[in-house]
Order: structure tokens, then sequence, then C-alpha cells
């Protein structure tokens, strides 16, 4: 089987993963469920830093795309979970 | 340095993805919300540590600059944002994804084009850029158009002229066609045209939407950020990145369907945009008696003698920020052995879920905040309702007059109640554009005024007694 194929499957049982989850959570929490859903899809932080890393020491653009593309998805990591965080805590307070 | 094998990191990204399947399952519940939050940013650390070390990243320097600058960003704006300014925030984190899944698509290429890939350029692989730029240059953009229209800098009514579904229907066309042709015959300027029609797609596939459907517009665009990491991941053959992206897919596409649902709206309607702004007064002059007026001490007055005072919050609350006003007419009222319960209408403010948001900021339990499935029953039984700050979700029309834009979405039924007090700034309609039949109800009652004055004047006025 391709890598393709293989993310495909990956894909889509993830969905379905995705799907039953997600019904599960209380409509109160939908706010920080999009907060958090935010965090977590700057996952692509992961390509970002292949990318910024992969050419070795000395000046190259693709350094410097993938520095703009790790700031980005950094301040999405950071703000997202921190006001995940936040929001959730005063749901916890009684 | 710790090197692990290729089987190794897969298994790490594999923890990894089932640290945010469990921060996810715990918003089931406020109780385990938190733990699960914790799991998801473990998760986030353990990807980014294992991606850190693979030996595939020669150079830290502007890895560590980008992490370390965008902490700083995002922390500061965390921690210091409104609660009531959410959904701003929100649509930015969004357009920040979007375009550095863009960046990554573009710098995966030179990669390529540099022999530092793993991958041999095939069609399949440039299929997988291109979608990759694509999904993310339109995140991108829609996400910066919905945020301008959120913050107020952009006019939140819809901009509508001619041709605008074609031309829609055209720059999708096109962007399809510039993938596939980049696909079978890759070079940098087809790719970077590609991302800049998508950006302009983006910007059009946002203008016509009008305020109304904003809560749609979000999470649309929540559920965009997540195909666009899907996509990513899918270039660099990454399952990680594949899973969670089609994780946080499948949420959006949860959340916007909810919305639709609770608007009586399709999807395809809210995409087209145009709803909300206009005055569509479909019914011509109906004959109005006029709306009464009341004072803020009348409704204290009933309170006092009531059992049971049900809430229905809005936008207009969040905008007046009224909900600590409410938090101190909870306590007086609970002091005093009556029941006050809060009503949440799927798409009451902005954003899913943005009243449960500000009435936790303001120290409400969550047990005294009920969703409309559950709340329902209890109006008839209510002797004073307080709508503050909404209107098309408490519209009756939307049952009774088949004419009405509104009809057939799912309302709070708050003119079943003894007495309703509309807490209004003026005599405007909502968000549809709609009349409120509500306010013309012999049991219903307008309170002119800020929402958060007339609510400090109720518990003023419960104290004084």
């Amino acid at each position: 089987m391709s890598d393709t194929m293989m993310g495909i499957y990956v894909f889509v049982f993830s969905c379905f993963v995705g799907y039953h989850v997600v019904w599960g959570v209380t409509p109160a929490l939908h706010t920080p469920l999009m907060a958090v859903t935010n965090a977590i899809s700057a996952i692509v932080i992961v390509g970002a830093i292949l990318v910024s890393g992969a050419f070795g020491d000395g000046f190259n653009w693709p350094e410097v795309i993938g520095f703009f593309a790790v700031f980005l998805a950094s301040i999405n990591i950071f703000g997202g979970f921190i006001v995940t965080n936040r929001i959730l805590a005063m749901f916890k307070k009684k | 340095m710790l090197q692990l094998s290729q089987d190794g990191y897969a298994f790490v990204y594999l923890i990894a993805t089932i640290f945010f399947i469990f921060g996810l399952k715990g918003l089931a519940s406020p109780k385990t919300a938190l733990r699960g939050n914790n799991f998801a940013m473990l998760g986030m650390g353990l990807a980014i540590v294992a991606t850190l070390v693979n030996p595939a990243v020669t150079s830290y320097t502007w890895i560590i600059a980008g992490i370390v600058g965008g902490a700083i960003i995002g922390t500061t704006v965390a921690l210091r944002i409104q609660m009531t300014s959410m959904p701003e925030l929100v649509a930015a984190l969004h357009s920040f994804v979007g375009l550095s899944a863009v960046l990554v698509a573009i710098g995966t290429y030179m990669m390529e084009v540099d022999g530092l890939s793993h991958k041999v350029f095939d069609a399949v692989f440039g299929t997988e850029i291109s979608l990759g730029a694509a999904i993310g240059a339109i995140t991108f953009t829609g996400s910066i158009i919905a945020f301008g229209k959120l913050k107020g800098s952009l006019s939140s009514s819809p901009v509508i002229f001619p041709g605008q579904h074609i031309l829609n229907l055209v720059l999708l066309l096109v962007t399809i066609g510039l993938c596939a042709k980049f696909s079978i015959d890759p070079d940098m300027s087809a790719l970077i045209t590609l991302t800049v029609i998508a950006f302009v797609f983006g910007v059009l596939i946002v203008i016509p939407i009008g305020s109304a459907d904003m809560p749609v517009v979000v999470s649309m665009l929540n559920s965009y950020s997540g195909w666009a990491a899907s996509a990513t991941g899918f270039t660099l053959g990454n399952n990680l990145l594949i899973a969670t992206g089609a994780l946080v897919g499948s949420s959006g596409a949860i959340l916007s369907y909810i919305m639709c649902k609770a608007m009586n709206r399709s999807f395809i309607s809210v995409i087209l945009g145009g709803f909300g702004g206009k005055a569509e007064e479909a019914s011509g002059d109906k004959e109005r008696k006029p709306v009464k007026s009341a004072a803020a001490e009348d409704a204290a007055f009933l309170m006092e003698n009531a059992s049971k005072v049900i809430v229905v919050p809005g936008y207009g609350m969040a905008v007046a920020q009224a909900q600590h006003a409410l938090r101190e007419l909870y306590d007086i009222l609970l002091a005093r052995d009556i029941e006050m319960k809060f009503a949440i209408h799927p798409v009451a403010g902005r954003m899913p879920g943005h009243m449960n948001v500000l009435l936790a900021e303001a120290d409400i339990p969550y047990e005294c905040v009920e969703e409309l499935e559950e709340v329902n029953g209890d109006f008839s039984t209510a002797d004073v309702v307080l709508v503050v700050g909404a209107n098309d979700i408490v519209n009756p029309a939307a049952k009774t007059d088949k004419s009405s834009p509104l009809f057939g979405m799912p309302i709070l039924d708050a003119y079943r109640s003894r007495q309703v007090y509309i807490l209004k700034r003026s005599m405007g309609s909502g968000y549809s554009g709609v009349d409120n039949d509500l306010f013309y109800y012999d049991n219903a009652s307008l309170i002119f005024g800020d929402a958060k004055e007339t609510c400090s004047k109720i518990v003023n006025a419960l104290n004084e007694s």
C-alpha cells in the first residue's frame, strides 16, 4: 500500500473518530471546543519545522518561509491552549 | 542526541494523536474538560519534540526564533483577550493555521526542487501540495474577512453583487484546474498563482455572508483549518497531521451542522449568503398594536413575587457586558428562594457556546444554564422571562407565520410564560431584519435602555424592597 493510500485510511477512520467524539461534547463547551481544535490544528507546525530545518546552515529562503510558518503555528498553539485553559477554569469554579 | 527509528517517530506521533482524542473527549463534561486540555497540550509537546530531534532537521536558529516569538505573542493575546471578543480571536487563529499551511506547502515544494524531499515528485504528490496550498489559502483570507466582520472593522452586512455566484464558481474551477496543472507540470509560478486565486476565492466566499450567519462561518472556517492540516499531512506523508486535521475538520463540520439546524437554514443557503441585513418585510404592513414599554422597577416587582424566572441572553448581553449584573440578580433571587435559570439558544451570540462562556465568566454555575431542548418545557411555568439582548431566537413568528423568513427555526418559547420583559436598546429588528411578533404580545413589555444598566436597576430595586 502506498503512503497516500495509507493516509487515506488514516483520514477516513479519523473522521469517524472525530464524528463520534465531537457529538459527545456538551453544547455548553462548544466555544472551548473551537479554541482547542484551533490549537491542535496548529499541528502543521510539524511540517513547518521540517521545512525550516531541512536546509542546514547559511541563509536560504525556505528556512525563512519555514520560520514564518513555525511562528504563525506557535501563536496558535500557545494562544489556543491558554485561552481554552482560561475558559475551562471558569467552568470549573463553583 | 536522541535518535529514533522511522517507526519510533510514527509511534510517538500515534501517542500524540491519542492524546488529542482524549483532549476532545474531555469536553464531554466541564468536570473532565481541563484534564482533557492538558492531554492535548501534552500531545502537542510530544509531537514538537519528536519532530525537533528528527535527523532531517539540521538547523535550529529560525525554528527556535519562530517558536519563541509565537509563544510570546500567543500567550500575551490569550491572557489579555476579553471573553466577549472570543469569536474574533478564534477567527484570527484560524487564519494563522491557514497561512501556515500555505507556507508549508510552498516550502515543501522548494525542498522537492532542491532534492531534500523523501518523496519523488509525481502527480499524487503534486496534487497533495497544491491542495494544501489551496485549502490553506481559502482558510487564511476567509478567516481574515470573518475576523474583520466580527470585530466591526468591516461592515457586517452581506456584500452582494450581480454575477457573484458565477464568479465564485469560475474561481473554484480555475483553482481546481491550476491544482491539476501543477500536479502534472509543476513549477513555482503555477503554485503561487493558484495560491493567489485561492486567496481571492476565500475573500469572496465570506463577504456575502451576513452577521446572522456568523456562527456558521466561524464553525466552517474551523473545519477548513482542519482540512488544511490534513492536506499538509498528505503532502508530508505524515499520519499525525492527517489524523489530527480530520479530527478538527469533522469537529468544525459538526458545529456548522448544529448551527444551521438551529437556524433552520441549509448549509448551501448560508454559503450562498445574503441573509441578514436586507429588510425582507415579506408579509407587508401588518396591523400592529403598539408595543408596551415598562420600567426596570416593574420587572423587579414581578420578580419579587415570582417563583421561577428565566433569562434568555443574546448577543446584546455580550455587547453591554451585562453578564455580571445578571450574576448579582441571580444571587439576590437565590437568596429569596426564587429559581432563576438561563436558557441558551444554539445560535445566541456570534459563535457556538458564546453565551455559556460569558455566563461562566460571571461565575454563574453551569447547572442553571440550560440548552433549548432541556429548558423549553419550563417557559409555561415561568412567572417572568427576561430577554437580554436577544431577538430572533424568541420570535414566535418562526412557529406561526409561514411567510416569515424565520419560519421553521426552533425558538425559545418565551412567549408561553406569564410575563416577558425584553431588554432592548431601541426599537430595531434582529439580525434577520425581521420584526419580532413577541413585542406585540399581551404578556410582553419592552424595557428600553442599555442592558447592563437595566439589569443593575432591577437589582437595585430588589435590594431596596
